[in-house]
């Protein structure tokens, strides 16, 4: 699906005093709809990406003290990456990311869905690391894309704007 | 850019004295002494950051001058805003399929197309 006039952007804040990613994005849903395509490990699988990967979903309990876990595949190689539900609320989630390639490394992740009315809701996503040097390297790698792989894509991507 | 660079860049800003002496360098060159001044740190100290910063390319010194001012070099910092609007584009790419999710489940949830599940089921 392609819509060339997109009402919203998604804007980032590396916070200069803690290792934080902060993203905001506001979109056409309500809380609970967004609270579903997060949790609903069908809906998540569709849009968590990258373009090109397919994400399988290994395990998955979007409750309280729940866990997940996912694989996105392409051209053979695999990336896993996991973490625990530590807090799953009407409108917000508390988790943890590991990629599995660093194991010792996890981000704190906090996604709050604020009503904004009229059907709107603003994800505020929240993502606390242990040291700069790895929320830096994490921004640098584009981690989620694969170390090696995403270069080229982003690049392209880059070449668009 | 070399990875090994970048790496560089990463492990010198890592350190909060050494941002704050790039915040600093941002707003004009200086010498080592007057980099010195609000931290109650030996010269040496300085120096030993500033050759951090110098081997991970953020900062030059004139090798003439008998001052020696410490430049900053901004080019770099635009690289790493760079990295950071990849990280960004990645993100709103990811929203983007999120957004068309969102939009499925909508037109789904309308009375006309409404239909009766059996709990949880969603083929």
């Amino acid at each position: 699906m392609s819509v060339t006039d997109r009402p919203y952007q998604a804007s980032i804040e590396a916070d200069p005093d803690l290792p934080i990613i902060r993203i905001t994005r506001d979109f056409d849903a309500t809380p609970a709809q967004l609270m579903r395509a997060h949790t609903d490990p069908e809906l998540f699988a569709r849009w968590v990406g990258p373009d090109g990967m397919e994400t399988k979903i290994l395990d998955w309990d979007a409750t309280t003290g729940g866990r997940w876990r996912y694989v996105a595949s392409r051209d053979g190689m695999d990336f896993g990456f996991h973490g625990s539900f530590h807090e799953v609320g009407d409108d917000f989630i508390v988790q943890t990311f590991t990629f599995d390639g660093q194991p010792d490394d996890v981000a704190l992740e906090t996604l709050r869905f604020e009503d904004l009315g009229d059907g709107r809701t603003r994800l505020h996503a929240q993502s606390l690391v242990d040291s700069f040097v790895g929320r830096d390297q994490w921004l640098a790698s584009g981690m989620q894309t694969g170390i090696d792989q995403g270069y080229a894509k982003l690049d392209a991507l880059v070449k668009e704007i | 850019m070399a990875d090994d660079q970048l790496s560089r860049i990463f492990s010198a800003l890592a350190d909060p004295t050494r941002r704050d002496m790039v915040a600093r360098l941002a707003a004009g060159d200086a010498t080592v002494g007057e980099l010195a001044e609000p931290y109650g740190v030996s010269l040496q100290a300085v120096s030993k950051h500033v050759k951090v910063l110098a081997d991970a390319g953020l900062v030059t010194q004139s090798k003439d001058a008998q001052r020696r001012p410490c430049h900053l070099e901004a080019e770099i910092f635009s690289l790493m805003t760079k990295w950071i609007e990849r990280y960004r584009e990645e993100a709103e790419q990811r929203y983007q399929r999120l957004d068309a999710v969102l939009a499925e489940m909508q037109a789904a949830e309308q009375p006309t197309s409404r239909r009766r599940r059996s709990q949880g089921a969603a083929s």
